[in-house]
């Protein structure tokens, strides 16, 4: 499984980062969030738990606001909102 | 209703682990009442592995978060750790009931910690990381934990063409030291960099250093603790907040209204870093307090024996394979993790092979490798793992990951590193770098600092990385 990023409609992000340990999808979610405008919704998708804690502070520096957090058989789905 | 049944199902397996362990600890003690030094490492172990895996504690990400992501939560979590840990351990010193033995200060501590700290960002975590995230279910901590347990031990009996990167002077020195005819400590480029080259350094603590005895409440206390670990530790996180956390604080106190930032705003900009991780601050608090009694319950084991090393156990209950020529087995006393991966995988090559992995300084003379199933410190390992497995299991956190062949090379060049840096350095994040810090030895800054740098690198190689698949998914910028 690799990693994804796409467009999945106007102003919404999907990345997908199942599979990847750190520090890869919270390196990912920086990355998406710099190529996208803001007032765009990124939806992260990942299973590594300690990037959680990474990905929630990193948007608390930023100010990017996490909208909502799921968890699905062990997966986390995030959206985020870029300020 | 589905979500519940497999809550319910993750729920008994986190009970038939932890009575698997207490199983073992019961039985075995039924059996043999020195089994309870084992249980003693075990019980530990398992604390450690629940701790991490709630904190998500991985020392790799203290410094590879700052430079990736500009997050300070773990080197914050770490901080706390330390300081908790050497407070326990200044106090246990203080009563001469410390485990602990400082190790040899020199240049080699920072080459080694840089190493290690670029290996434990390719690995996606550190030595202890990667046991919590193997009983998470992630197949590639798994990966990371062969490849530290593999390069190990082919490393520290590394001998053949490596003798002519040897200098003399090393070789010389290593012979001098009259060491027993069977560890062969002329031949191996390991055995000479160690007796040679490593012994050689001065061994001391920031007590000694100031003109005060290690066990005296002064040395504990004031040498150890408040000038060896306190006072850098509250620098290193003043440099923290400056240069990473600062910023954000002072645009939520914009936002607020607030037009100047006052002495007491930075006081509250400071706290609100420490305090930012709920989770990372109460693993640290239970890491540090548990490591601190982890040596004074230890301690007291060893008293109750009449024993300095178990060692001296093992024989007393039958088991003399795989012990060193003084006797020893790897038996730190406190946390550790490295020595004993590269314990099971020599004691598995001269098993498989017949080759004789006991004619070095690491296994023959100070470690062992005895069978694993009786191997202490391997007992801390495995519980580690259980522990952090029961505590993602309570949360719903376990899944099983299998290892991507772009994963499983990082994770194989990363576990390598780390395991080359760890025998350099005598230990790992762990063993080199937390424990020894936190009882004021020296030469684990000196693996710090190394560290820092060798994350650094790694860092930027990813950030690379991730650059180019990004612009592969027609996402460059």
């Amino acid at each position: 499984m690799t990693m994804k990023f796409e467009q999945t409609n106007e102003g919404n992000y999907l990345l997908d980062v199942t599979g990847y340990v750190c520090p890869h999808p919270q390196i990912y979610t920086k990355k998406a969030l710099e190529r996208i405008e803001p007032g765009d919704v990124l939806r992260v998708i990942f299973d590594n738990p300690s990037s959680g804690e990474s990905i929630s502070t990193m948007c608390e520096n930023t100010g990017d606001e996490i909208l909502e957090k799921k968890k699905e058989g062990g997966a986390f789905i995030w959206n985020i909102q870029k300020i | 209703m589905e979500m519940l049944a497999s809550e319910r199902k993750n729920r008994v397996w986190a009970f038939i682990i932890l009575g698997f362990f207490a199983l073992v600890s019961v039985a075995t003690f039924a059996y043999n009442e020195y089994y309870i030094y084992l249980s003693i490492y075990l019980w530990f172990g398992l604390i450690y592995g629940l701790a991490l895996q709630y904190g998500r504690f991985c020392f790799s990400s203290a410094f590879r978060d700052l430079f990736a992501v500009g997050v300070a939560r773990m080197a914050v979590g770490i901080t706390i750790a330390i300081a908790l840990f050497a407070l326990v351990a200044s106090l246990v010193t203080a009563q001469g009931l410390s485990t602990f033995h400082p190790a040899p200060s020199g240049i080699h501590a920072v080459i080694a910690g840089f190493i290690f700290g670029m290996g434990m960002v390719f690995a996606g975590g550190c030595a202890s990381g990667s046991l919590y995230k193997t009983g998470e279910g992630n197949m590639n901590a798994l990966i990371v934990v062969f490849s530290i347990s593999v390069s190990q031990a082919l490393f520290v009996d590394i001998g053949g063409w490596t003798n002519k990167l040897v200098p003399e002077s090393w070789h010389h020195s290593a012979l001098a030291k009259g060491l027993p005819a069977s560890i062969n400590v002329g031949d191996g480029w390991m055995d000479q960099y160690l007796a040679g080259y490593v012994w050689n350094h001065p061994v001391t603590t920031f007590a000694k250093m100031l003109g005060w005895e290690n066990s005296s409440a002064l040395g504990a206390i004031v040498g150890n603790f408040l000038i060896g670990v306190i006072l850098p530790s509250a620098l290193l996180l003043g440099v923290v907040y400056f240069v990473w956390s600062r910023k954000a604080f002072v645009r939520k106190m914009l936002k607020q209204g607030k037009e100047k930032m006052t002495l007491l705003d930075e006081v509250k900009g400071y706290w609100a870093m420490l305090s930012a991780s709920k989770r990372t601050a109460i693993a640290g608090l239970i890491i540090g307090v548990a490591a601190g009694l982890h040596m004074l319950v230890l301690q007291g084991a060893r008293v109750k024996f009449g024993v300095k090393n178990a060692g001296a156990l093992l024989e007393r209950m039958g088991f003399d394979y795989g012990i060193s020529v003084n006797g020893t087995v790897f038996d730190p006393g406190y946390w550790y993790v490295t020595t004993q991966e590269a314990q099971w995988v020599g004691w598995m090559l001269q098993k498989t092979t017949g080759a004789n992995y006991m004619d070095n300084v690491f296994f023959g003379y100070v470690n062992g490798i005895p069978n694993p199933a009786i191997n202490p410190a391997d007992w801390m390992s495995l519980a580690t793992i259980g522990g952090a497995a029961i505590m993602a299991l309570l949360y719903s956190e376990f899944k099983f990951k299998k290892p991507t062949l772009e994963l499983a090379t990082w994770a194989i060049i990363g576990g390598t590193l780390m395991g080359i840096g760890a025998r350099l350095a005598l230990g790992c994040n762990i063993g080199a770098f937390f424990i020894r810090v936190a009882n004021g030895d020296p030469s684990g800054w000196l693996f710090g600092i190394g560290m820092v740098p060798g994350a650094y690198v790694a860092v930027r190689f990813f950030n690379w990385w991730t650059e180019r698949k990004m612009e592969k998914q027609g996402f460059g910028l």
